[in-house]
Protein backbone atom coordinates (compact mmCIF):
# COMPACT_ATOMS: atom_id res chain seq x y z
CA UNK A 1 0.00 0.00 0.00
CA UNK A 2 1.29 3.42 -0.93
CA UNK A 3 2.05 5.74 1.90
CA UNK A 4 -0.36 8.69 1.90
CA UNK A 5 0.57 12.34 2.11
CA UNK A 6 -1.50 15.21 3.48
CA UNK A 7 -2.05 18.42 1.56
CA UNK A 8 0.58 20.10 3.77
CA UNK A 9 3.34 17.67 2.73
CA UNK A 10 5.17 20.26 0.65
CA UNK A 11 4.97 22.79 3.50
CA UNK A 12 6.36 20.20 5.93
CA UNK A 13 9.24 19.56 3.56
CA UNK A 14 9.89 23.27 3.11
CA UNK A 15 9.93 23.56 6.91
CA UNK A 16 12.59 20.82 7.20
CA UNK A 17 10.36 18.26 8.88
CA UNK A 18 11.62 14.85 9.92
CA UNK A 19 8.99 12.39 8.78
CA UNK A 20 7.61 9.17 10.22
CA UNK A 21 4.97 6.84 8.95
CA UNK A 22 1.88 7.13 11.12
CA UNK A 23 -1.34 5.26 10.37
CA UNK A 24 -0.38 4.94 6.71
CA UNK A 25 0.54 8.63 6.33
CA UNK A 26 3.87 10.34 5.96
CA UNK A 27 3.68 12.71 8.94
CA UNK A 28 6.11 15.22 10.50
CA UNK A 29 7.45 13.98 13.84
CA UNK A 30 9.38 17.22 14.40
CA UNK A 31 10.89 20.22 12.61
CA UNK A 32 14.36 21.70 12.95
CA UNK A 33 13.90 23.27 16.39
CA UNK A 34 13.05 19.95 18.02
CA UNK A 35 10.31 18.53 20.22
CA UNK A 36 11.06 20.42 23.44
CA UNK A 37 11.16 23.83 21.73
CA UNK A 38 8.01 23.02 19.72
CA UNK A 39 6.26 21.94 22.91
CA UNK A 40 7.20 25.18 24.70
CA UNK A 41 6.21 27.32 21.73
CA UNK A 42 2.74 25.77 21.81
CA UNK A 43 2.38 26.36 25.57
CA UNK A 44 3.66 29.95 25.39
CA UNK A 45 2.65 31.10 21.94
CA UNK A 46 0.89 29.23 19.15
CA UNK A 47 1.50 25.92 17.41
CA UNK A 48 0.02 24.56 14.17
CA UNK A 49 -0.63 20.83 13.88
CA UNK A 50 -1.42 19.04 10.66
CA UNK A 51 -4.05 16.52 11.75
CA UNK A 52 -5.38 15.94 8.24
CA UNK A 53 -4.73 12.22 8.62
CA UNK A 54 -7.64 12.08 11.05
CA UNK A 55 -11.02 11.07 9.70
CA UNK A 56 -13.73 13.65 9.06
CA UNK A 57 -16.93 11.67 8.82
CA UNK A 58 -20.08 13.54 7.83
CA UNK A 59 -23.36 11.70 8.46
CA UNK A 60 -26.46 13.37 7.07
CA UNK A 61 -29.93 12.92 8.56
CA UNK A 62 -32.54 14.37 10.93
CA UNK A 63 -34.46 12.99 13.97
CA UNK A 64 -34.12 9.35 12.87
CA UNK A 65 -30.37 9.75 12.78
CA UNK A 66 -30.30 11.23 16.30
CA UNK A 67 -32.24 8.21 17.58
CA UNK A 68 -30.04 5.75 15.74
CA UNK A 69 -26.81 7.40 16.93
CA UNK A 70 -28.05 7.37 20.52
CA UNK A 71 -28.21 3.58 20.22
CA UNK A 72 -24.50 3.69 19.38
CA UNK A 73 -22.96 6.49 21.46
CA UNK A 74 -23.45 7.04 25.24
CA UNK A 75 -24.49 10.63 24.62
CA UNK A 76 -27.55 12.78 25.06
CA UNK A 77 -27.59 13.77 21.39
CA UNK A 78 -31.21 14.96 21.48
CA UNK A 79 -30.09 17.85 23.63
CA UNK A 80 -26.85 18.52 21.82
CA UNK A 81 -27.17 22.03 20.42
CA UNK A 82 -26.33 22.95 16.86
CA UNK A 83 -22.55 23.40 16.45
CA UNK A 84 -21.76 21.91 19.85
CA UNK A 85 -19.33 19.02 20.28
CA UNK A 86 -18.95 16.07 22.63
CA UNK A 87 -16.12 13.65 23.26
CA UNK A 88 -17.27 10.05 22.97
CA UNK A 89 -16.40 6.48 21.95
CA UNK A 90 -17.36 3.87 19.44
CA UNK A 91 -17.66 0.70 21.50
CA UNK A 92 -18.11 -3.01 21.01
CA UNK A 93 -20.92 -4.96 22.71
CA UNK A 94 -18.46 -5.56 25.56
CA UNK A 95 -17.85 -1.80 25.83
CA UNK A 96 -14.33 -2.21 24.43
CA UNK A 97 -13.23 0.99 22.71
CA UNK A 98 -12.94 0.81 18.90
CA UNK A 99 -12.13 4.50 18.79
CA UNK A 100 -12.43 7.73 20.73
CA UNK A 101 -13.90 10.62 18.80
CA UNK A 102 -15.41 14.10 18.79
CA UNK A 103 -18.97 14.36 17.52
CA UNK A 104 -20.40 17.74 16.51
CA UNK A 105 -24.02 18.54 15.63
CA UNK A 106 -24.08 20.34 12.29
CA UNK A 107 -27.02 21.64 10.30
CA UNK A 108 -27.73 18.55 8.23
CA UNK A 109 -26.48 15.91 10.61
CA UNK A 110 -23.24 15.22 12.47
CA UNK A 111 -19.52 15.59 11.91
CA UNK A 112 -17.40 12.97 13.66
CA UNK A 113 -13.61 13.35 13.97
CA UNK A 114 -11.96 9.91 14.08
CA UNK A 115 -8.44 8.65 14.70
CA UNK A 116 -6.43 8.07 11.54
CA UNK A 117 -5.62 4.45 12.33
CA UNK A 118 -9.27 3.64 13.11
CA UNK A 119 -11.23 5.67 10.59
CA UNK A 120 -11.76 3.04 7.88
CA UNK A 121 -12.88 0.47 10.41
CA UNK A 122 -15.11 2.99 12.20
CA UNK A 123 -16.75 3.83 8.88
CA UNK A 124 -17.49 0.16 8.23
CA UNK A 125 -18.85 -0.42 11.71
CA UNK A 126 -21.05 2.67 11.66
CA UNK A 127 -22.37 1.96 8.17
CA UNK A 128 -23.43 -1.48 9.31
CA UNK A 129 -24.91 -0.27 12.60
CA UNK A 130 -26.89 2.39 10.75
CA UNK A 131 -28.05 -0.20 8.16
CA UNK A 132 -26.83 2.02 5.33
CA UNK A 133 -29.81 4.30 6.02
CA UNK A 134 -27.96 7.61 5.86
CA UNK A 135 -25.56 9.35 3.55
CA UNK A 136 -22.08 8.97 5.09
CA UNK A 137 -18.98 10.68 3.75
CA UNK A 138 -15.52 9.97 5.12
CA UNK A 139 -14.24 13.14 3.52
CA UNK A 140 -10.76 12.82 1.98
CA UNK A 141 -11.19 16.16 0.20
CA UNK A 142 -10.83 18.13 3.42
CA UNK A 143 -7.77 18.81 5.55
CA UNK A 144 -7.79 19.38 9.30
CA UNK A 145 -5.45 21.93 10.87
CA UNK A 146 -5.24 22.52 14.62
CA UNK A 147 -3.89 25.76 16.05
CA UNK A 148 -3.16 25.56 19.76
CA UNK A 149 -1.75 27.77 22.49
CA UNK A 150 -2.48 31.12 24.16
CA UNK A 151 -1.82 33.31 21.10
CA UNK A 152 -3.91 31.15 18.76
CA UNK A 153 -7.11 33.14 19.18
CA UNK A 154 -5.42 36.40 18.14
CA UNK A 155 -3.66 34.76 15.22
CA UNK A 156 -6.69 32.88 13.91
CA UNK A 157 -9.07 35.82 14.29
CA UNK A 158 -6.74 37.98 12.23
CA UNK A 159 -7.31 35.49 9.41
CA UNK A 160 -10.93 34.41 10.12
CA UNK A 161 -12.96 37.06 11.93
CA UNK A 162 -15.45 35.79 14.48
CA UNK A 163 -13.64 32.68 15.72
CA UNK A 164 -12.95 34.53 18.98
CA UNK A 165 -16.67 34.22 19.80
CA UNK A 166 -16.59 30.42 19.89
CA UNK A 167 -16.65 28.66 23.25
CA UNK A 168 -14.70 25.50 24.05
CA UNK A 169 -16.29 22.47 22.33
CA UNK A 170 -18.39 24.48 19.92
CA UNK A 171 -17.95 25.47 16.30
CA UNK A 172 -19.32 27.20 13.24
CA UNK A 173 -18.97 27.65 9.49
CA UNK A 174 -16.91 30.59 8.26
CA UNK A 175 -16.07 31.81 4.77
CA UNK A 176 -12.59 32.84 3.71
CA UNK A 177 -11.68 33.65 0.10
CA UNK A 178 -14.84 31.81 -1.01
CA UNK A 179 -13.85 28.67 0.86
CA UNK A 180 -16.20 27.09 3.41
CA UNK A 181 -14.32 26.47 6.62
CA UNK A 182 -15.65 24.72 9.71
CA UNK A 183 -13.89 25.88 12.87
CA UNK A 184 -14.31 24.38 16.35
CA UNK A 185 -12.72 25.61 19.56
CA UNK A 186 -11.06 22.38 20.59
CA UNK A 187 -7.81 20.48 20.47
CA UNK A 188 -5.68 17.95 22.23
CA UNK A 189 -2.87 19.84 23.92
CA UNK A 190 -4.47 21.22 27.08
CA UNK A 191 -4.32 24.71 25.58
CA UNK A 192 -6.93 27.03 24.18
CA UNK A 193 -7.13 26.51 20.45
CA UNK A 194 -9.06 25.62 17.35
CA UNK A 195 -9.44 22.88 14.79
CA UNK A 196 -10.05 24.05 11.26
CA UNK A 197 -11.60 21.86 8.58
CA UNK A 198 -11.05 23.16 5.06
CA UNK A 199 -10.59 21.95 1.50
CA UNK A 200 -7.28 20.28 0.63
CA UNK A 201 -6.64 22.78 -2.10
CA UNK A 202 -6.82 25.75 0.33
CA UNK A 203 -4.96 24.10 3.26
CA UNK A 204 -1.41 25.02 2.24
CA UNK A 205 -2.18 28.70 1.57
CA UNK A 206 -4.23 29.00 4.75
CA UNK A 207 -1.52 27.45 6.93
CA UNK A 208 1.19 29.69 5.47
CA UNK A 209 -0.95 32.66 6.50
CA UNK A 210 -1.02 31.43 10.09
CA UNK A 211 2.76 31.05 9.96
CA UNK A 212 3.10 34.62 8.66
CA UNK A 213 1.12 35.76 11.71
CA UNK A 214 3.59 34.09 14.08
CA UNK A 215 2.33 30.54 14.61
CA UNK A 216 4.83 27.69 14.09
CA UNK A 217 4.43 24.18 12.75
CA UNK A 218 4.57 21.51 15.46
CA UNK A 219 5.18 17.80 14.85
CA UNK A 220 3.64 14.64 16.25
CA UNK A 221 6.47 14.36 18.81
CA UNK A 222 5.42 17.51 20.66
CA UNK A 223 1.75 16.67 20.11
CA UNK A 224 2.42 13.55 22.19
CA UNK A 225 4.26 15.34 25.04
CA UNK A 226 1.56 18.05 25.10
CA UNK A 227 -1.39 15.64 25.27
CA UNK A 228 0.35 13.51 27.88
CA UNK A 229 0.99 16.52 30.14
CA UNK A 230 -2.68 17.40 29.67
CA UNK A 231 -3.62 13.86 30.83
CA UNK A 232 -5.35 13.05 27.53
CA UNK A 233 -5.63 9.51 26.19
CA UNK A 234 -4.12 8.34 22.92
CA UNK A 235 -5.80 5.52 21.02
CA UNK A 236 -3.57 2.44 20.77
CA UNK A 237 -1.91 3.37 24.07
CA UNK A 238 -4.40 4.24 26.84
CA UNK A 239 -7.38 3.14 24.75
CA UNK A 240 -8.02 -0.11 22.86
CA UNK A 241 -10.60 -2.80 22.23
CA UNK A 242 -9.57 -4.36 25.55
CA UNK A 243 -10.38 -1.26 27.59
CA UNK A 244 -13.75 0.26 28.46
CA UNK A 245 -14.42 3.97 29.05
CA UNK A 246 -14.93 3.25 32.76
CA UNK A 247 -11.57 1.49 33.00
CA UNK A 248 -10.03 4.39 31.08
CA UNK A 249 -11.37 6.73 33.78
CA UNK A 250 -13.45 8.56 31.20
CA UNK A 251 -16.85 8.10 32.77
CA UNK A 252 -17.28 11.90 32.76
CA UNK A 253 -17.80 11.56 29.00
CA UNK A 254 -20.79 9.23 29.42
CA UNK A 255 -24.11 11.04 29.74
CA UNK A 256 -25.71 10.41 33.17
CA UNK A 257 -29.13 10.57 31.55
CA UNK A 258 -28.15 7.79 29.16
CA UNK A 259 -26.75 5.56 31.90
CA UNK A 260 -30.14 5.59 33.64
CA UNK A 261 -31.91 4.55 30.46
CA UNK A 262 -29.20 2.31 28.98
CA UNK A 263 -29.94 1.04 25.49
CA UNK A 264 -26.66 1.92 23.80
CA UNK A 265 -23.97 -0.45 22.60
CA UNK A 266 -21.99 -1.66 25.60
CA UNK A 267 -24.44 -0.16 28.13
CA UNK A 268 -24.81 -3.40 30.12
CA UNK A 269 -21.09 -3.59 30.82
CA UNK A 270 -20.78 0.15 31.45
CA UNK A 271 -23.64 0.08 33.97
CA UNK A 272 -22.19 -2.97 35.69
CA UNK A 273 -18.75 -1.39 35.93
CA UNK A 274 -20.16 1.89 37.21
CA UNK A 275 -22.08 0.07 39.95
CA UNK A 276 -19.51 -2.55 40.93
CA UNK A 277 -16.20 -0.98 39.97
CA UNK A 278 -13.43 -2.19 37.69
CA UNK A 279 -10.36 -4.33 38.28
CA UNK A 280 -7.92 -1.96 36.63
CA UNK A 281 -8.17 1.75 36.03
CA UNK A 282 -6.17 4.44 34.23
CA UNK A 283 -4.13 6.74 36.47
CA UNK A 284 -1.50 9.45 36.24
CA UNK A 285 1.98 8.44 37.37
CA UNK A 286 4.80 10.72 38.48
CA UNK A 287 8.20 9.01 38.60
CA UNK A 288 10.64 10.35 41.19
CA UNK A 289 13.77 12.03 39.88
CA UNK A 290 14.31 12.05 36.13
CA UNK A 291 13.74 8.39 35.21
CA UNK A 292 11.45 7.94 32.20
CA UNK A 293 9.11 4.96 32.24
CA UNK A 294 7.95 4.17 28.71
CA UNK A 295 4.97 2.20 27.43
CA UNK A 296 4.90 -1.43 28.68
CA UNK A 297 6.95 -0.63 31.80
CA UNK A 298 5.73 -2.90 34.59
CA UNK A 299 4.29 -1.36 37.76
CA UNK A 300 4.76 -2.91 41.23
CA UNK A 301 3.34 -2.16 44.66
CA UNK A 302 5.38 -1.74 47.85
CA UNK A 303 5.31 -5.48 48.50
CA UNK A 304 6.77 -6.14 45.05
CA UNK A 305 3.66 -7.57 43.39
CA UNK A 306 2.96 -6.58 39.82
CA UNK A 307 -0.11 -4.32 39.76
CA UNK A 308 -0.14 -2.86 36.27
CA UNK A 309 1.59 -1.39 33.25
CA UNK A 310 2.50 2.01 31.79
CA UNK A 311 0.66 2.95 28.57
CA UNK A 312 2.48 6.23 27.79
CA UNK A 313 5.52 7.80 29.38
CA UNK A 314 7.89 10.56 28.43
CA UNK A 315 9.60 13.69 29.64
CA UNK A 316 7.18 16.58 30.04
CA UNK A 317 8.93 19.80 29.01
CA UNK A 318 6.45 22.11 30.84
CA UNK A 319 6.40 19.93 33.94
CA UNK A 320 10.19 19.74 33.59
CA UNK A 321 10.23 16.11 34.60
CA UNK A 322 9.01 12.67 33.62
CA UNK A 323 5.28 11.98 33.33
CA UNK A 324 3.34 8.79 32.60
CA UNK A 325 -0.08 7.22 32.48
CA UNK A 326 -0.96 3.58 32.94
CA UNK A 327 -3.38 1.06 34.32
CA UNK A 328 -3.13 -0.25 37.88
CA UNK A 329 -5.31 -2.48 40.03
CA UNK A 330 -8.12 -0.40 41.40
CA UNK A 331 -7.05 -0.73 45.03
CA UNK A 332 -3.72 0.92 44.21
CA UNK A 333 -5.22 3.74 42.16
CA UNK A 334 -5.63 6.27 44.96
CA UNK A 335 -3.73 9.53 44.63
CA UNK A 336 -0.35 9.54 46.44
CA UNK A 337 -0.05 5.72 46.48
CA UNK A 338 3.62 4.75 46.33
CA UNK A 339 4.49 2.44 43.46
CA UNK A 340 7.60 1.16 41.68
CA UNK A 341 8.43 1.15 37.98
CA UNK A 342 10.79 -1.43 36.51
CA UNK A 343 13.12 0.32 34.07
CA UNK A 344 16.11 -1.56 32.65
CA UNK A 345 15.90 -4.20 35.38
CA UNK A 346 15.81 -1.75 38.30
CA UNK A 347 12.78 -0.66 40.32
CA UNK A 348 12.34 3.09 40.60
CA UNK A 349 9.92 4.81 43.00
CA UNK A 350 6.93 6.73 41.67
CA UNK A 351 3.58 8.06 42.87
CA UNK A 352 0.02 7.81 41.60
CA UNK A 353 -1.10 11.35 40.88
CA UNK A 354 -4.08 13.33 39.66
CA UNK A 355 -4.42 14.42 36.05
CA UNK A 356 -3.62 16.62 34.24
CA UNK A 357 0.07 17.13 34.95
CA UNK A 358 -0.24 20.54 33.37
CA UNK A 359 -3.31 22.66 33.98
CA UNK A 360 -5.58 23.35 31.03
CA UNK A 361 -6.74 26.79 30.03
CA UNK A 362 -9.85 26.25 27.92
CA UNK A 363 -12.08 29.20 27.10
CA UNK A 364 -15.62 28.63 28.34
CA UNK A 365 -17.36 31.93 28.86
CA UNK A 366 -16.97 34.05 25.76
CA UNK A 367 -20.70 34.48 25.28
CA UNK B 1 49.27 15.08 22.05
CA UNK B 2 45.77 13.83 22.64
CA UNK B 3 44.09 11.71 20.04
CA UNK B 4 40.31 11.70 19.29
CA UNK B 5 38.71 8.63 17.75
CA UNK B 6 35.15 7.59 16.95
CA UNK B 7 33.08 4.40 17.18
CA UNK B 8 30.36 2.99 14.97
CA UNK B 9 27.95 3.50 17.86
CA UNK B 10 28.61 7.25 17.59
CA UNK B 11 30.81 7.74 20.64
CA UNK B 12 33.93 9.89 20.63
CA UNK B 13 36.96 9.07 22.74
CA UNK B 14 39.86 11.31 23.61
CA UNK B 15 42.95 9.65 25.04
CA UNK B 16 45.39 11.58 27.25
CA UNK B 17 48.02 9.30 28.74
CA UNK B 18 46.09 6.33 30.03
CA UNK B 19 42.89 8.31 30.73
CA UNK B 20 40.18 8.27 28.05
CA UNK B 21 37.31 10.76 28.02
CA UNK B 22 34.17 9.43 26.29
CA UNK B 23 31.03 11.12 25.03
CA UNK B 24 28.53 10.91 22.18
CA UNK B 25 28.99 12.70 18.87
CA UNK B 26 27.14 15.73 17.58
CA UNK B 27 25.76 13.50 14.84
CA UNK B 28 24.33 11.17 17.54
CA UNK B 29 22.63 14.07 19.33
CA UNK B 30 21.11 15.23 16.06
CA UNK B 31 19.65 11.78 15.45
CA UNK B 32 18.35 11.50 19.01
CA UNK B 33 16.76 14.94 19.25
CA UNK B 34 16.32 16.68 22.60
CA UNK B 35 18.02 14.63 25.29
CA UNK B 36 16.03 14.69 28.51
CA UNK B 37 17.66 11.92 30.56
CA UNK B 38 21.17 10.56 30.99
CA UNK B 39 22.42 7.65 33.07
CA UNK B 40 26.13 6.95 33.59
CA UNK B 41 28.06 3.86 34.71
CA UNK B 42 29.13 3.59 38.35
CA UNK B 43 32.40 5.14 39.37
CA UNK B 44 34.93 2.40 40.10
CA UNK B 45 33.16 -0.14 37.90
CA UNK B 46 34.86 -1.90 35.02
CA UNK B 47 33.38 -1.66 31.54
CA UNK B 48 34.21 -3.85 28.55
CA UNK B 49 34.78 -2.64 25.00
CA UNK B 50 31.44 -2.42 23.12
CA UNK B 51 29.48 -3.06 26.31
CA UNK B 52 26.75 -0.71 27.55
CA UNK B 53 27.98 2.07 29.78
CA UNK B 54 24.99 4.34 30.14
CA UNK B 55 21.70 5.43 28.65
CA UNK B 56 20.41 8.57 27.02
CA UNK B 57 16.77 9.27 26.41
CA UNK B 58 15.12 11.77 24.17
CA UNK B 59 11.43 12.67 24.42
CA UNK B 60 10.90 9.87 21.89
CA UNK B 61 13.04 6.91 22.95
CA UNK B 62 15.86 5.45 25.04
CA UNK B 63 19.26 4.55 23.57
CA UNK B 64 22.18 2.73 25.13
CA UNK B 65 25.57 4.36 25.32
CA UNK B 66 28.45 1.97 24.62
CA UNK B 67 32.07 2.23 25.59
CA UNK B 68 34.46 1.99 22.65
CA UNK B 69 37.30 0.66 24.87
CA UNK B 70 37.65 -1.34 28.10
CA UNK B 71 38.65 0.20 31.38
CA UNK B 72 37.84 1.33 34.89
CA UNK B 73 35.42 4.24 35.32
CA UNK B 74 37.41 6.92 37.16
CA UNK B 75 35.26 10.00 36.69
CA UNK B 76 31.67 10.94 35.75
CA UNK B 77 30.17 14.14 34.39
CA UNK B 78 27.35 14.72 36.89
CA UNK B 79 26.39 17.99 35.16
CA UNK B 80 24.84 16.10 32.19
CA UNK B 81 22.77 13.97 34.57
CA UNK B 82 21.49 17.11 36.30
CA UNK B 83 20.84 18.92 33.02
CA UNK B 84 20.76 16.51 30.05
CA UNK B 85 20.06 19.35 27.58
CA UNK B 86 23.80 20.19 27.91
CA UNK B 87 24.46 17.10 25.78
CA UNK B 88 22.66 18.70 22.82
CA UNK B 89 24.44 21.99 23.39
CA UNK B 90 28.05 20.85 23.55
CA UNK B 91 28.27 17.10 22.93
CA UNK B 92 31.91 16.82 21.88
CA UNK B 93 33.39 19.00 24.57
CA UNK B 94 31.94 19.98 27.98
CA UNK B 95 29.16 17.37 27.85
CA UNK B 96 31.51 14.37 28.07
CA UNK B 97 29.99 11.29 29.78
CA UNK B 98 32.72 9.44 31.71
CA UNK B 99 36.46 8.91 31.97
CA UNK B 100 38.16 5.54 31.89
CA UNK B 101 41.56 4.35 32.96
CA UNK B 102 42.08 2.21 29.89
CA UNK B 103 43.34 -1.37 29.92
CA UNK B 104 44.54 -1.93 26.41
CA UNK B 105 45.70 0.97 24.29
CA UNK B 106 45.58 -1.15 21.12
CA UNK B 107 41.76 -1.10 21.30
CA UNK B 108 42.04 2.48 20.07
CA UNK B 109 43.40 1.19 16.75
CA UNK B 110 40.07 -0.41 15.82
CA UNK B 111 38.28 2.97 15.95
CA UNK B 112 37.77 5.56 13.21
CA UNK B 113 39.52 8.88 12.86
CA UNK B 114 37.57 12.11 12.25
CA UNK B 115 37.49 11.84 8.45
CA UNK B 116 36.49 8.19 8.49
CA UNK B 117 33.74 8.88 11.04
CA UNK B 118 32.32 11.82 9.11
CA UNK B 119 31.91 9.57 6.05
CA UNK B 120 30.46 6.77 8.19
CA UNK B 121 27.98 9.15 9.87
CA UNK B 122 26.87 10.56 6.55
CA UNK B 123 26.33 7.09 5.09
CA UNK B 124 24.56 5.71 8.15
CA UNK B 125 22.03 8.53 8.16
CA UNK B 126 21.35 8.34 4.41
Amino acid sequence: MDIKKTSLYQLHQDSKAKFVEFAGYQMPIQYSEGIVEEHRYTRNHSGIFDVSHMGQLFIYGQEDLVDDLERIFPLDLKNLKLNHSKYSFLMSDNAGIYDDLIITKIKDGFLIILNAACKENDYKILKELLNDKYKMVLDEERSLIAIQGPKSVEILKSVIQGVENLNFMSGNWFTLDDHNIYVTRSGYTGEDGFEVSLTNEFADRFTRRLIDKGAKLIGLGARDTLRLEAGLCLYGHELSKDKTPVEANLKWAISKERILKGNFIGSDIITKQLNHGVNKIRVGIKPEGRIIAREKTKIYNESNSEIGEITSGTFGPSVNGPVAMGYVENKFSKKDTKIFLEVRGKKHPATICGLPFYKKSYVKGVN
Amino acid sequence: MSEVKYSKEHEWIKLEGEIATIGITKHATEMLGDIVFAELPEKGSNVEKDGTAGVVESTKAASDVYTPVSGEVVDLNQSIVDDPSKINQDPENSAWFFKLKIKNKSEMDTLMNKDEYDIFAKESSA
